[in-house]
């Protein structure tokens, strides 16, 4: 089971952060901290694995944005590095061409798509098209309410 | 991912005004949202950062408790509050208003709504409370994106206490018509699951219907669920071993549409899923396995594109290959595959090749031999993590001869790593290995000596108390415990000499132990120096007051002598007012004793060693004082765990009404509280003592219950002879011989110079060459778990069997079978039994039906009439045996003078062409007769027999009037022994063997019978009074609360009258509603018991003075109870 997805910049801000287990604030804002360091310590040619804790961290940088999961200790660690990867493939599917500012300003649709993805920490549907449809048919209710209410963006 | 671009946020002005960038980014861009974002980037510090943000805060807070804000302004608000909360800023109100918006907020609305709540509460956030309502309503919503989003939040998080509420609803989903419905539920019913299993388990059979969905989203699904009950019961779903099998052959051989492929692999998550599923189904089963077999070679088959996803795949079928019942052909190829793992130059490839490699080390440590170079450079990659991951790996293939420099290697990464979870648990490794295969006592001293000094004071407890327990209760050979002791000794003085302030806690702990423990070994210390020493070491700041509790123990054993009194008055005039009252009863203890010499000798003797202490766990002692404190309306003790589900529910949240009976009410809680001051005192009483406990006998303070022995098992000693492999490495390395592994250890820190060694390819050599010793000798394949252990150094004695902590665990693990193992035997076809017993059958004409036990019956006394009163105290089923008809059966008949005595039918223990063998046992008065009758049913004649019996619990003695030497052809004997109990037990079973000679040829049998303990228990005819005055003396009890028989008026005399007749109980008093009964083992062994009916149940309280007696006998009360 996976415990928490992060993702954070270069600079170690954190653009988006999803728990599987309830954890407290402080425990949250200690794990973030910690990622964050150690991620970003990592020498270029080592293994994208960490130990940490009883869990194993599994990150992966895209660009300027690292993308970091932590599972239990039996899980599969060449799956997780899939699971962040495909993670990548539907999101850069849905904003085409994605970068780190696309996940900055809409990171509430990050989370949509991602929700699409992983559910309680388990993989729910790996399908890209499925997972695009289901963001699409929600958007598009969206759209149209929009352009029907044609009212200024804020 | 190489497509897509690196933006950074300098660039960010310049790209916001461009007109090419996506519609969604526009459209935040200029929102609140955007300013925001905006805002942050263009800030130079963090308290910039900080105002900036408390400022956009309050502003949020305006307008989300504004009554205008409409539903859109507020969903905008709340992805605003979102974004805070992601830079680490608390904006706590408005998790109601995200409630609120998933509440009243249009579909798009509550899309954000929901999400706030999943972002900032947790399951057990209190507002969750007020969500169930909403999900609810959209459970039912005819809005498939409503339904959906319900389903998405209560598998992130909901209350747990709720589940029932929404549970007909989410099951109701699993027969919707849309499949990403279905798919949900099962999801959701999975979180379920993990969170409250039993909640769910009367859905277990929808669960079965998910697994056959024609969606294979919707099966893929419900895998999880399926993946977690196999792992929490595996025997339960053997019989889906086949559909799984079948799926994954489907998915293999790509029958799934398109859209499941991940890189032109088909369902990866899905195969994973199902591998592990088998492996758990298949650990341990041959049958289960053998199903499996084919499809594994499949997937290995399959899987060659060369693609992360497929070695996932491949690296789960090898784990799954070597989890399950072993298969030669499987396992050569899964070697394979984890041998192209491990010499993959790609990092991750080889991190994973090296994890499954210690996997399968324990069953094919050949494996290793052949990877042994690379593992070698595995050992100095740059990686920390595969440096570690070969370390995990050398401690799987540790042996007596490669300790020292798997050790070494270990020690060398500790003082490297920095993280705190890494030190613990390899220092716990280190510790562990250390004490298995101790070359020599001055090494493991040592090596103890860094591992305490590099754990800290993080290290794990049981590392320090292992290492005590080991000084103190010694080995077998008492001069080398003597050796090892000194060594010890001589270490911490020379380390207390030198630095101490850097030493940990723990470690100080460990050094003041050995010294006031063992510093009198050596004779030429003084105990004035040591004693100043430790002195030294309490002037310290850092050290802790446990640590100078510690100390001052230390210098209680030490101070004798002048100069060591007068250190002992100093200190104790430091700490006799110190504010901790530990230390202070210390100080007071060390000054007390250091003036009375002949009570310190007494209190604290030397040469104490290994004898064990007498604990009372019952603490009896207390016995009148609680009496007293009951007697006096106090409430009675209730055991942690009890206390602790009574506050649970009390604090669980009820969904039922409250009942109308409000004066009841009050007055539970009115008792309630009346509890809670007396189980303070009593508590504090309690831990007060256990604290005296460990002060006056030091060695009590070792001994911790549930501490791990990695001592138990018996090491096998391995061969010395190297294998041609490693012996073919060994000529370059000729200083390096298996049989010295320090001086292999040495070899290797010499070669570390780079001067001596020309070659790093010989170095390199060299240390595989001392790695990897004495692996391949362990040919034989040990499935599932640790191998064997090699000889060991230090061999701890083997505890004494009476202690009442070892009683319990051992009640448990006996089966509650009372029948022997001769039943089986009889249990066979009856006609090929008879067919052995020629002699029988031909005496007596057979129903063709009859049980052969009918013809083992003995006729005479199968009624038999007890002068003391109490009947057999059988098994049913045996009683009803012997009410079958009989027939005479002269051969064997019971000795005239037992005749009229309670007895076992006799039962067959083994038989032959030529020989039958069968006993039965004879309640005696004050012991148990064994009668072993034989038949010799050859033509020759049996002499020299001889019966040997081997049994841990009993005495057997021969009766003195029947020995046996030897049997004519064709005739009967009978011997008797007298067996008197050593040891009590549920059940004694003992192993015979009976020696013959017969037409000049020596032979054996072994046999084996089986008696419960209520054979051995007899009344004891004692008063109210005398009851009365032993119940105090006895020190072993124990309690538990057993059914009622409630067939009559008086269900407490019932109860009783049964246990007499049964167990043979004298019941000595029944008052009112308590009881008491008296019984005894042999003359001088009694049992006390005492009885009282609570609430419908009757609570047992046996004591006796030795050990184990109560807890078997009230296990046969139990069953004896049970039966009626």
């Amino acid at each position: 089971m996976m415990r928490f997805l992060l993702l954070f910049s270069r600079q170690g801000k954190l653009r988006l952060q999803k728990w599987y287990t309830p954890l407290t604030e402080r425990e949250k804002k200690k794990i973030i901290r910690d990622m964050t360091t150690m991620v970003l310590a990592r020498q270029p040619r080592s293994c994208n694995f960490i130990h940490w804790k009883d869990l194993k961290i599994i990150y992966k940088r895209y660009a300027s944005l690292y993308f970091c999961l932590g599972v239990e200790r039996e899980e599969n660690e060449l799956l997780a590095l899939e699971v962040i990867h495909r993670y990548v493939e539907l999101l850069d599917k849905y904003f085409g061409n994605v970068c780190e500012l696309d996940i900055i300003f809409n990171f509430e649709k990050a989370y949509f798509i991602l929700d699409e993805f992983l559910i309680g920490g388990e993989v729910q549907e790996t399908s890209k098209q499925t997972i695009n449809r289901c963001i699409e048919n929600s958007d598009m209710l969206q759209e149209t309410m929009e352009e029907y209410m044609s009212k200024p963006a804020f | 991912m190489s497509d897509v671009v690196e933006k950074t946020l300098t660039a960010l002005p310049s790209l916001l005004s461009l007109d090419s960038q996506t519609v969604a980014t526009k459209l935040s861009s200029t929102s609140k949202l955007g300013a925001l974002i905006r805002g942050i980037t263009e800030l130079r510090s963090k308290h910039e950062e900080e105002k900036l943000i408390q400022r956009e805060l309050a502003s949020l807070k305006d307008q989300v408790s504004s009554p205008h804000t409409s539903m859109r302004q507020m969903k905008e608000a709340m992805v605003r509050a979102i974004y805070c909360e992601m830079l680490g800023y608390e904006a706590s109100f408005s998790y109601i208003h995200a409630i609120k918006l998933a509440q009243q907020g249009s579909i798009l609305d509550k899309r954000v709504g929901y999400l706030a709540v999943c972002l900032f509460l947790k399951e057990n956030h209190e507002l969750l409370l007020l969500l169930v309502n909403t999900v609810l309503k959209d459970l039912q919503s005819t809005n498939l994106i409503e339904v959906c989003m319900a389903l998405t939040v209560v598998s992130q998080m909901f209350p747990k206490d709720m589940i029932p509420a929404i549970l007909p609803l989410v099951e109701e989903k699993l027969n919707h018509s849309k499949e990403i419905i279905r798919r949900k539920a099962v999801l959701a019913l999975y979180k379920f699951y993990v969170m409250a299993p039993n909640q769910v388990q009367h859905i277990h059979n929808k669960f079965r219907k998910a697994l056959c969905d024609k969606d294979p989203g919707v099966m893929f699904a419900s895998l999880h669920i399926y993946l977690q009950m196999i792992k929490d019961n595996p025997e339960g779903y053997k019989d889906l071993t086949g559909s799984f099998v079948t799926i994954l052959k489907q998915v293999v051989s790509g029958k799934l549409p398109m859209d499941f492929n991940y890189h032109t692999v088909p369902a990866p998550w899905l195969q994973i899923q199902l591998l592990r599923i088998l492996s758990i189904l298949g650990k341990n089963d041959k049958h289960s396995s053998e199903i499996m077999y084919e499809v594994l070679d499949e997937s290995l088959k399959r899987a060659e594109i060369n693609h992360n996803i497929t070695y996932a795949i491949l690296y789960e079928c090898v784990k799954c290959i070597y989890t399950i019942y072993p298969n030669s052909d499987l396992h050569e190829k899964a070697a394979k595959c984890i041998g192209n793992f491990v010499i993959s130059s790609k990092i991750n490839l080889k991190y994973l090749g090296l994890k499954a490699l210690t996997f399968v080390i324990q069953q094919d440590p050949k494996l290793a031999l052949q990877h042994q170079m690379t593992i070698i450079e595995c050992l100095d990659h740059p990686d920390i993590l595969i440096k570690r991951e070969t370390l995990e790996l050398l401690f799987r293939i540790t042996n007596a001869q490669n300790v020292t420099v798997i050790v070494e290697k270990m020690l060398e990464f500790l003082h490297q790593s920095k993280d705190d979870y890494t030190t613990i648990d390899l220092v716990g490794k280190v510790a562990e290995i250390a004490e298995k295969y101790a070359p020599e006592n001055k090494w493991f001293i040592e090596t103890m000596n860094t591992v305490f000094s590099l754990g800290g004071d993080m290290i794990q407890a049981d590392i320090p108390n292992s290492f005590l327990k080991l000084l103190s209760e010694g080995f077998d050979n008492e001069e080398e415990n003597k050796k090892l002791r000194l060594f010890a000794v001589d270490s911490y003085v020379s380390l207390l000499e030198g630095e101490t302030r850097k030493l940990p806690q723990r470690f100080l702990q460990v050094i003041a132990w050995v010294l006031g423990e063992y510093s009198h070994l050596r004779t030429d210390l003084d105990p004035a120096k040591v004693m100043t020493l430790l002195s030294k070491l309490l002037d310290i700041r850092q050290i802790s007051s446990e640590t100078k509790t510690w100390v001052l123990m230390a210098m209680t054993k030490l101070c004798s002598g002048e100069a060591s009194i007068s250190k002992a008055q100093s200190v104790c005039e430091d700490y006799r007012s110190s504010s901790d009252t530990v230390l202070r009863q210390r100080a007071h203890e060390l000054q007390l004793l250091s003036q009375d010499p002949a009570l310190r000798g007494q209190l604290l003797p030397l040469h104490r060693g290994s004898e064990t202490l007498e604990v009372d766990f019952s603490l009896s002692f207390l016995d009148a004082f609680v009496s007293e404190a009951l007697a006096a309306g106090a409430a009675p003790y209730k055991p942690p765990h009890q206390r602790h589900e009574e506050l649970a529910q009390e604090k669980a949240l009820s969904l039922e009404p409250y009942e109308l009976s409000l004066p009841i009410n009050m007055s539970s809680y009115s008792v309630s509280g009346r509890q809670s001051p007396t189980l303070m005192s009593g508590s504090s009483g309690l831990s007060g003592d256990s604290t005296e406990l460990s002060a006056k006998g030091s060695s009590a303070t070792l001994k911790l219950e549930g501490v791990k022995r990695v001592w138990g098992k018996e090491g096998y000693l391995s061969k010395e002879d190297p294998v041609e492999e490693v012996a073919q490495v060994e000529t370059l390395s000729p200083l390096s011989s298996p049989n010295q592994p320090p001086g292999a250890g040495r070899t290797l820190s010499n070669a570390a110079a780079p001067s001596e060694t020309p070659e790093p390819q010989q170095e390199k050599l060299q240390l595989a060459s001392s790695l990897f010793v004495g692996l391949s000798l362990q040919t034989s394949v040990c499935l599932m778990g640790q191998p064997e252990p090699t000889a060991q150094r230090f061999r701890r004695k083997a505890k004494t069997p009476n202690s009442s902590s070892s009683a319990l665990p051992e009640r448990v693990s006996v089966a509650p079978v009372p029948t022997s193992s001769v039943d089986n035997m009889l249990s066979h076809d009856p006609l090929e039994a008879t067919s052995m017993l020629p002699e029988v059958t031909h005496e007596t004409i057979l129903p063709p039906n009859t049980e052969v036990n009918a013809l083992l019956i003995d006729t005479a006394n199968s009624s038999p009439s007890p002068s003391n009163g109490v009947e057999i105290p059988f098994e049913t089923s045996e009683n009803e045996i012997a009410k079958t008809p009989k027939h005479e059966c002269p051969v064997r008949s019971l000795p005239p003078d037992l005749l009229g005595l309670p007895h076992t039918k006799i039962t067959s223990l083994c038989s032959s062409q030529t020989l039958d063998v069968s006993a039965c046992h004879v309640e005696k008065d004050d012991s148990v007769s064994l009668l072993i009758f034989t038949s010799n049913l050859s033509d020759s004649d049996m002499e020299n027999i001889h019966f040997s019996f081997s049994t841990e619990q009993l005495q057997v003695s021969l009766s003195s009037e029947r020995p046996l030497h030897e049997i004519l052809k064709h005739s009967n004997a009978v011997c008797e022994y007298s067996l008197t109990v050593h040891a009590p037990a549920i059940h004694f079973q003992m192993v015979g063997t009976l020696s013959y000679e017969s037409s000049s040829q020596s032979r054996e049998m072994e046999f084996s019978y089986k008696l419960p303990l209520s054979s051995f228990i007899r009344p004891l005819v004692i008063s109210t009074e005398q009851y009365g005055t032993h119940w105090l003396d006895f020190s072993n009890d124990t309690k538990q609360n057993l059914a009622l028989v409630s067939e009559g008026q008086d269900p407490l005399t019932d109860t009783l009258n049964i246990l007499k007749r049964k167990l043979g109980l004298h019941v000595v008093e029944v008052i009112g509603l308590e009881g008491i009964a008296a019984c005894r083992l042999a003359q001088d062994q009694p049992c006390l018991l005492h009885c009282r009916v609570n609430a419908g149940t009757l609570a047992v309280w046996l004591r006796s003075p030795v050990p184990k007696l109560p807890d078997c006998l009230l296990y046969h009360c139990q069953r004896v109870l049970e039966e009626t």
